[in-house]
């Protein structure tokens, strides 16, 4: 497993735009890349179904319609992403608890402060958090 | 009479690392228990101690959260497609009050669904 997080500057800017449009209610949403490249390349921003500054849940219609689109794909969630508003972006006990994608990279982005974000990205398996190295490309993008 | 199930990578430690399985039953819980019968462990990962349906997971019946179904009590039929996927949730706040807000999300949705004039 990887221990670095390699992600296009494009897809962080458009992460760190939705955490700022939902601010300060938590944003959250899923990255899709092909299986097994360990590569971030479909941005998908998801509704916070539960609308909250502290919590933060996918509506579960539409996760089932993003999950099967990635299927038909051949995709699969690289990234998972969401925002802390008033906290670090460090995975939370709630956080740890609901990690179920084993193979994702889980980002955090804190949007506590008005003027930058903190960006950090995760492992988590088993309920073992493991702090992992971004790797911000730009990348080329073919017309 | 089968029933096709697809596991979750999380999941997938019960299969043999298989990504579809085959149950057979009449209701969610008969399913599931025909499920774990096959797939030790299985039912612990989907059912509560005090027997509800974890929050920690999304089960689907064809194209309805099994949440809008009657859950445990969802019927089944022959040729169904049950889909299962990890609930996507966290947020900084703590584990008890999330707990507290998920547990009261069900009756929510069944809310919104009994409200919905298009089913």
């Amino acid at each position: 497993m990887n221990d670095v997080l390699t992600i296009d500057s494009a897809i962080v800017d458009a992460i760190v735009a939705h955490a700022r449009r939902d601010h300060p209610d938590e944003a959250c949403g899923v990255v899709a890349g092909p299986i097994g490249s360990d590569l971030p390349a479909r941005l998908i921003p998801m509704d916070n179904a539960a609308r909250s500054m502290t919590f933060y849940e996918f509506d579960s219609m539409e996760q089932l319609r993003v999950w099967r689109e990635m299927d038909d794909n051949d995709e699969e969630p690289v990234v998972i992403y969401h925002s802390h508003t008033a906290t670090e972006a460090y995975p939370s006990r709630t956080d740890i608890s609901f990690a179920g994608e084993p193979g994702a990279h889980y980002l955090l982005v804190s949007t506590r402060e008005s003027d930058s974000e903190e960006i950090r990205s995760f492992r988590i398996v088993d309920g073992v958090v493991t702090e992992e190295e971004i790797n911000i490309v730009d990348a080329t993008v073919d017309a | 009479m089968a029933i096709e199930v697809r596991i979750p990578t999380i999941l997938r430690s019960y299969t043999g690392g298989a990504k579809i399985v085959e149950g057979a039953g009449d209701s969610l819980s008969a399913l599931i228990d025909d499920l774990d019968a096959k797939h030790n462990g299985l039912k612990g990962r989907l059912i509560t101690p005090e027997g509800g349906l974890h929050r920690f997971v999304n089960i689907y019946v064809n194209d309805e959260d099994v949440r809008f179904l009657g859950a445990l009590d969802a019927k089944l039929s022959d040729g169904d497609s049950i889909t299962i996927l990890p609930a996507v949730a966290g947020g900084a706040l703590g584990f008890a009050a999330a707990a507290a807000l998920l547990g009261r999300h069900p009756s929510n949705r069944l809310a919104t669904a009994s409200n919905s004039t298009e089913g």
